[in-house]
């Protein structure tokens, strides 16, 4: 058997090379790591529950009172309360991110694949919606159906479900034009399976980035909603509610303003950081590609 | 004058599937001045396209820069950072190549992607970009310049968009414009526009080409001196005319001692008795087009009554211009786009028009292949996986008989059956294009589909694939309907050929007929198309009647008369544009559409008027 003539195939790799990541990505990946941690362990290594106050000084200073980050406007323990804060906040944030991503993606992609007069309504529904900037909306939900923590998920998941809905149904327009799924349709393949086995794998890099900034987004909007009072209710620690709770230990330069802040400020940091970082990796091979 | 783009012993390598570095490029030396149209010439895997890329500082991925200097303008550009090379790239170097579908994204429009480098690199602002690009898209003969650029890629024709990419090359006033078989996708009424197209834009904006090609009758055409490649090196250079008819070299004499004939019908071809049979596949009085039908029409039809047969294993060739309809005529046959007059016939049984409602037995039977190889695969799975799918959907088949199936289909179409383990960009374009008809074989059909399944590729990797598909052809009884833009590929194929024009059938019979007089006034025009071997031929053709008639007017799709009315050398006012031609039926199920007798429509192509 001899290969088809000018045939010149490059060789078949299949190895995977770890990416060159850098300093920063290693950093950004321990900080995760690090809050991933807190989360899921949260009551193995808190010293104190989240609720107990452990002193009568409020504002304790760090170290104070075998407090290891010192105490809170109310005299709680300021570690503990971080610790069970990141398995509020982050959980709270993830489940309204993999909910906004079931919604928006299988609308997205009934809206992209049917289109006509389905993707019509249902995109400028979705229009309607995005037009509101969205600590307005969500302030608006969470006024209508309360603050318990269903409702709040289910808030910030629908508003991000909208963005989500964008790039799906991009996604999906952007892989039904191609030739192979015409290939696809020619030979009598059934929507669904088009769907599952030519739309989804090709959107699932793309998606898996934009989960990633969903959910910085997620976090984001849970803490502001939280911070305007309308989020997560005590005695539960959320980042969020935790600044808002000791505004007034800022005249006093307290850290228990300052760490959640940070807290929030260096999740979402990292987590941009990565997503950006394998972003740009993608462009390259698509740059790459062009030029050939 | 200076050059403008200097390449001084110039030396690349590249890596072989099992992986030494060989060299491609061996001590090559060249100069391009402004103004003036280099052209490099040589078989498949001389370098030509390696050194026309070099210009832009750019090597191939598995390929390498080992020696030697090239200098755009005064500046080394093989050194710059990669930002530098993007400037230059983007603004100062066009690159028109042979597949214009990978350069467009399908998510935003035409007109968005063409002015989008000239606001980015801040020559001219939005409002300037755009009456630009309708001035281009004018020159390159496209349909409807003023609105074109509001549509998405897939809504234009292959040979449209090859013509935009061009379009959006030129739109940043480049001073080097490289041309890599830049025609090859075109057909030769519009090729011969274009090539005229191109030569005004390079005389008028002073600029420097490459043009890289196979076709010694396009250099004649463009070229103003002409390179000679052979396994990397130089064979010989000179002045067009000194090169094609006084060439010095051994191997200059070869290349032009096997410069491909002109349009011949194929030896077997002309004897297959056709009409002994019924047709397998017969399409009847089919209406087609695209847009949301209002009032049993679509917003635009693109097809117009047509009546075609296809023999049983018999191939039938299809033929027309560029935007003609036909692939749209593909597209109606397998369902995709249903038609709404008319009716497709398998066997004389009536389809339905969707392929929604068509059922898995009728699917089976008719199988098709696309024109570009890139975007045929789904880049996530693998070849077996391609190959496995109908085999599992129409035959059931399962496990290890499936497995050992697609080894089968893979030794079919000349490939090792290891290829099965690999991902789609792992293959070259000729081998994803025979992965491409393994697939359809797969099905074991009655009826293949080929739409211009070799024009995205390098010729001699073409020439390979029609080779192919003729032994295939010989060995199975299946039928192949072969769209192409490419007479003479089609005339070496196929036994049948159906010329289209404007979404209506001009002429259609067996191969030697069509090629042989009476000719219908388009189908000669057609003849008269393929260059001749000679400079000046692109001026002597444009100054013949019919091609001064052909200029007149772009395609215009319109609903009376004639279509080719506007181009038509033998328009009867008063008749052709009102009425529809009738159709002459000759002997063998020749049809000619036309107002003219038989008798009028005898004299030879490319006769000046
Ligand atoms: N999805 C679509 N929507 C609207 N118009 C379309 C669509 N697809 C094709 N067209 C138009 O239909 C006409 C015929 O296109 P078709 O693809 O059949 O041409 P073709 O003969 O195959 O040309 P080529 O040789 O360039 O591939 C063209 O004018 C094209 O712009
Ligand atoms: S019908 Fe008239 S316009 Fe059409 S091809 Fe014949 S002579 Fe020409
Ligand atoms: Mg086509």
């Amino acid at each position: 058997m001899s290969p088809a003539p000018g045939a010149t195939a490059a060789p078949v790799r299949r190895e995977f090379r770890f990416p060159p990541l850098g300093v920063y990505g290693y950093v950004c990946i321990a900080v995760l790591l690090f809050w991933l941690f807190a989360a899921l362990f949260a009551p193995y290594i808190a010293p104190h529950t989240e609720s107990a106050i452990v002193t009568g000084t409020s504002f304790a200073p760090i170290g104070d009172e075998g407090l290891l980050l010192g105490s809170d406007y109310l005299g709680r323990d300021l570690a503990s309360r971080l610790i069970y804060g990141a398995r509020t906040t982050l959980t709270l944030a993830l489940v309204a991110t993999i909910l906004a991503f079931v919604l928006g993606v299988v609308t997205g992609f009934i809206a992209g694949i049917a289109g006509g007069w389905t993707d019509s309504v249902i995109s400028r529904v979705v229009d309607a919606f995005i037009s509101f900037p969205t600590i307005m909306l969500a302030l608006l939900i969470v006024s209508i159906f309360g603050t318990s923590l269903a409702a709040l998920v289910c808030a910030i998941g629908f508003i991000e479900a909208t963005r989500v809905f964008r790039i799906s149904r991009a996604l999906a327009v952007n892989t039904m034009t191609q030739d192979f799924v015409e290939v696809a349709r020619a030979r009598g393949e059934s929507l669904w399976w088009i769907l599952w086995n030519e739309v989804f794998p090709n959107a699932f890099v793309p998606l898996s980035t934009d989960f990633g900034l969903r959910y910085t987004f997620s976090i984001l909007l849970l803490s502001a909603l939280s911070f305007l009072g309308l989020g997560v209710q005590p005695p539960y620690a959320d980042w969020g509610s935790m600044v808002k709770d000791n505004m007034t230990g800022i005249f006093v330069g307290a850290a228990a303003v300052l760490l959640p802040a940070l807290a929030i400020f260096t999740v979402t940091l990292s987590i941009n950081f990565l997503v950006d970082w394998n972003l740009a990796r993608a462009q390259k091979d698509i740059s790459d590609e062009l030029v050939k | 004058m200076s050059a403008l783009l200097r390449i001084e012993d110039l030396h690349m390598e590249g890596r072989r599937p099992t992986g030494e570095w060989m060299p491609i490029v061996r001590g090559v030396s060249l100069e391009a001045r402004r103004g003036e149209v280099l052209a490099l010439i040589g078989e498949s895997g001389a370098g030509k396209s390696t050194i026309a890329l070099s210009s832009l500082a750019y090597a191939r991925p598995g390929c390498r820069f080992t020696g030697g200097e090239v200098l755009f303008d005064g500046t080394p550009v093989l050194d710059l950072s990669l930002e530098q090379k993007r400037e230059m790239r983007g603004r100062r170097v066009a690159y028109i190549a042979q597949s214009a579908a990978a350069a467009f994204n399908v998510a935003h429009t035409l007109a968005a992607q063409i002015t989008e480098g000239p606001a980015v690199h801040g020559t001219m602002p939005q409002a300037e970009a755009d009456t630009q690009m309708v001035d281009l898209a004018r020159r390159m003969r496209l349909p409807e310049p003023e609105r074109i650029g509001r549509k998405y890629p897939h809504q234009v024709s292959g040979g449209q968009l090859q013509r935009l990419l061009a379009v959006m090359a030129m739109s940043c006033g480049p001073d080097l414009l490289v041309f890599d078989e830049p025609t090859t996708a075109i057909d030769v009424t519009t090729q011969v526009e274009v090539l005229a197209a191109f030569k005004d834009v390079i005389r008028e904006s002073g600029a420097a080409a490459l043009y890289v090609t196979h076709d010694l009758a396009v250099v004649a055409q463009m070229a103003d001196r002409i390179i000679v490649l052979y396994g990397g090196e130089i064979m010989e250079q000179g002045g067009t005319d000194q090169i094609l008819h006084e060439p010095r070299h051994d191997y200059t004499r070869q290349l032009m001692a096997a410069v491909r004939p002109p349009p011949r019908a194929s030896g077997s071809g002309a004897d297959l008795e056709s009409s002994a049979q019924p047709p397998v596949l017969s399409l009847q009085g089919i209406d087609a087009g695209y847009g949301g039908v209002k009032g049993g029409k679509p917003g635009v039809q693109i097809l117009f009554d047509v009546d075609v047969d296809i023999p049983r294993g018999q191939a039938v060739g299809v033929i027309g211009e560029s935007g003609c309809g036909k692939s749209t005529m593909a597209r109606v046959i397998s369902g995709l786009t249903p038609s709404f007059e008319g009716e497709v016939r398998l066997d004389g049984k009536t389809l339905p028009p969707d392929v929604k409602h068509r059922d898995k037995k009728d699917l089976q039977r008719v199988q098709l292949v696309l024109q570009m190889p890139d975007v045929s695969f789904n880049p996530k799975k693998l070849v077996a996986q391609a190959l496995g799918r109908p085999l599992e959907f129409y035959l059931g088949m399962t496990g290890a008989e499936r497995d050992r199936r697609v080894g089968e289909l893979l030794n079919m179409v000349e490939l090792p059956a290891d290829y099965a383990g690999r991902f789609p960009h792992e293959l070259s374009g000729g081998e994803k294009q025979r992965v491409n008809l393994a697939r359809a074989l797969a099905a074991e059909p009655d009826v293949i589909l080929c739409d211009e399944v070799t024009s995205a590729l390098d010729t001699v990797v073409g020439a390979a694939i029609i080779k192919l598909l003729e032994s295939l052809q010989e060995r199975l009884d299946t039928a192949f309907v072969f769209i192409s833009h490419d007479l003479s590929t089609v005339a070496s194929f196929a036994n049948r050929i159906v010329v289209l024009y404007a979404g209506r059938v001009a002429e259609q019979g067996p191969t030697r007929r069509i090629l042989s007089p009476p000719y219908h006034p388009y189908t000669r025009l057609l003849l008269s198309s393929v260059p001749e071997m000679r400079t000046g031929w692109l001026e002597d053709h444009r100054a013949t009647r019919e091609a001064e008639q052909a200029m007149a007017d772009v395609v215009n799709i319109g609903l009376t008369g004639c279509p080719f009315h506007t181009r038509c050398p033998l328009m009867i006012p008063g008749t052709c544009d009102v009425k529809r031609p009738p159709v002459h039926r000759l002997e063998e199920d020749h049809r000619i559409a036309c107002h003219r007798e038989i008798g009028e429509l005898q004299e030879a192509p490319g006769v000046h008027g």
